[in-house]
């Protein structure tokens, strides 16, 4: 099994300002952290790999230093690690980053899973792992809690929902987002964090990916931030007082009123 | 402080740290109070590979020495002494095997405590044999390729959890002290079982028990070294295990002064934090100084130790005493500093306080470091032929 798990280098949410003016982040001085949600999909692929056997490749896109969170990983035990960098892929939206993922994914190939966080702190979009599955053209699902093997070689996840867990079951290759469910991320271990400060890393740029310029980073963007803000609150709000069945008689009138479908 | 600590060093530190603050701080408590033995952390320990870290490459450890070993101690100490005792007690364990053991010994035993999948254990102590280990009652009579041991050992760390046990069993009472020899035994030994669990006044959560030895049976080539040098491997092992202690005692005091130096920043009274008080100020500076002489003393000790110095009883003893005895003055001044707070079961400072006492007891009470210390000086200023007037 050769599992990709795909991480992000992010702002500590804990110290984050945006600039009025520009609407972006404020990075200078803030601490970069590997993603939250991203060491819950390392966990998930060592586990996957000590379970099934294999290996595990760390992948990331982002700036040079971004290398430091690869090494943070692989002195959990992760097997390789690849950054992506380079200052066209900069400025890179949902589509953009997936895009260049699955070309690095395919170029790592073959590939037989990979695993990604269920969302990154600092967009919050929870798309890239999706949109990856669909640059790969390949099955996925999201929010596992749990990944198996089946005897047949399919993957089996559990996948968290509002009301449960759905059980989805698809062939490999396959692309997966973990929740915290998944199980705690592991500690480091003192071998894999002298093999981690010694490791190569290898970095890729658009041409290394076959990519055009033009396909990544800004300029292959089809979103744009135009502004960022705090949202104003939605509506008035009215506080129903009373016994409960008082308040449960004059929410049905206020929703009654309010020409709510259904009553 | 910076103690030119190498990069390696540096690692083990920030693992045992990150262990202690994420795994072993937010548990302690709990551990303390339903006395569990911490499997779960142990297991944690292990797969960061700290179990190792003082241990021969060959033998699957890391290749470092007694300082390595007070590092991870240290940082542990700093979240919780009983978790940190059930580490370092599996080092006082493998430290027979590794100055004295036969090869085959080696080989067999050090790998599976290195790697943490087996903890190890020291039995000396007795009803009737503390400081005084001539005193020892325990036996063990050859028979053909085995040896028979017979006797109770008493407050044994790590009892009853750990898998291998080195032991100090008298092979011929007529020679005294030198009449005593030492072990491995495996749990599951014929004959070998263990006593009632103790209760204790702090460290709950390590595991204090009997060793039972009725008819047990062991293979001969169990012995370590040669028959009445039990005594010698004992000293020995003390010589470089008590660096560990005075480790214990230093992540305690850290521990113990993170606490007390934050909550006088935060707690106002007469419309000041107490920090500003000079009362309090001179309080929390003591413990500050204490606890940093006692580190620089175990660092400078556990560096001479590893340098393949021979006269090391004496520096081992003070590394030993002295942060011990800190650490009763500093945990006992961070309940007065916590006040009413402090002296309560749900502040951790209180914990700290009960559990400091008993690092001026175990191996070796600092009444017998005492001793230790003044029979080298004797010896030491016996030899000089100058004098000093």
């Amino acid at each position: 099994m050769h599992v990709v798990v795909c991480i992000k280098q992010v702002p500590d949410a804990k110290n984050v300002r945006i600039d009025p003016e520009t609407c972006t982040l404020v990075r200078e001085g803030v601490e970069s952290i590997v993603n939250p949600h991203d060491w819950y999909a390392v966990e998930a692929a060592l586990r996957f790999r000590d379970e099934y056997g294999g290996k595990v490749t760390a992948l990331t896109m982002g700036p040079p230093q971004a290398e430091e969170a690869l090494r943070e990983i692989v002195a959990l035990g992760v097997d390789e690690a690849v950054l992506l960098s380079d200052r066209a892929f900069a400025g890179a939206d949902t589509w953009a980053t997936s895009l260049t993922l699955a070309r690095a994914v395919e170029k790592l190939g073959p590939v037989d899973l990979v695993i990604c966080g269920k969302q990154a702190i600092d967009g919050d979009t929870a798309q890239v792992g999706p949109g990856l599955a669909a640059h790969l053209d390949q099955p996925y699902t999201t929010y596992a809690r749990r990944l198996e093997l089946q005897d047949g070689g399919q993957l089996r996840a559990e996948r968290v929902t509002d009301f449960g867990y759905e059980v989805v079951q698809m062939s490999l290759p396959a692309v997966v987002t973990v929740v915290r469910e998944i199980g705690d991320p592991r500690m480091p271990g003192l071998k894999h964090k002298m093999r981690a400060r010694k490791l190569e890393i290898p970095v890729l740029g658009a041409a290394d990916l076959n990519l055009d310029p033009e396909e990544v980073g800004l300029q292959g963007s089809f979103t744009q931030v135009v502004r960022v803000f705090s949202p104003p609150p939605r509506c008035d709000r009215e506080m129903i007082s009373g016994e409960v069945e008082e308040q449960v008689e004059k929410l049905i009138q206020l929703l009654k009123e309010a020409k709510v479908s259904g009553l | 402080m910076d103690y030119f600590l190498t990069e390696e060093q540096q690692m083990i530190r920030e693992i045992a740290a990150k262990i202690a603050t994420e795994k072993v701080r937010p548990v302690r408590a709990e551990l303390d109070e339903s006395e569990e033995f911490p499997w779960e952390i142990m297991k944690i320990l292990a797969q960061s590979d700290l179990f190792g870290v003082y241990l021969p490459e060959e033998y699957g450890g890391l290749g470092g020495g007694v300082l390595e070993n007070c590092l991870a101690i240290e940082e542990m100490a700093r979240a919780c002494i009983a978790v940190a005792t059930t580490f370092s007690a599996s080092g006082l364990g493998a430290y027979p095997i590794l100055l004295f053991g036969s090869e085959e010994q080696k080989q067999k035993y050090l790998p599976v405590i290195a790697s943490g999948e087996k903890l190890a254990a020291f039995g000396v102590t007795e009803a009737n044999a503390g400081s005084d280990a001539g005193g020892i009652q325990t036996t063990a009579k050859r028979d053909g390729d085995h040896y028979v041991l017979n006797g109770t050992k008493q407050w044994i760390t790590n009892a009853g959890e750990a898998e291998i046990y080195t032991v100090v069993a008298v092979t011929d009472r007529t020679k005294g002290a030198r009449g005593a020899s030492a072990f491995v035994v495996e749990k599951g030994d014929p004959g070998f079982s263990f006593g009632k669990k103790e209760k204790k006044m702090g460290l709950r959560a390590s595991a204090t028990r009997e060793l039972l030895f009725n008819d047990c049976r062991i293979p001969a080539d169990r012995l370590i070294s040669r028959e009445g040098r039990g005594f010698i491997v004992t000293m020995k092992t003390f010589d470089v295990s008590r660096p560990g202690i005075g480790a214990l005692a230093v992540g305690l005091c850290q521990g113990a002064l993170d606490i007390a130096v934050e909550y006088a920043r935060k707690r106002v009274q007469f419309g000041k934090p107490i920090i500003a008080f000079q009362a309090v100020q001179h309080m929390l500076a003591d413990m500050a100084t204490e606890t940093e002489a006692s580190r620089a003393l175990v660092y400078a000790a556990a560096r001479y130790i590893d340098s393949g110095a021979k006269d090391i009883s004496k520096i081992s003893a003070i590394s030993k005493l002295y942060p011990t005895d800190v650490a009763m003055r500093v945990t006992t001044n961070a309940v007065q500093v916590l006040g009413g707070y402090g002296y309560m079961r749900d502040y951790p400072v209180e914990k700290m306080m009960r559990d400091a006492k008993i690092l001026q007891i175990y191996e070796g009470t600092n009444q017998i470091q005492r001793n230790i210390i003044g029979q080298e000086l004797n010896k030491e200023y016996g030899r000089i032929k100058e004098t000093f007037f």
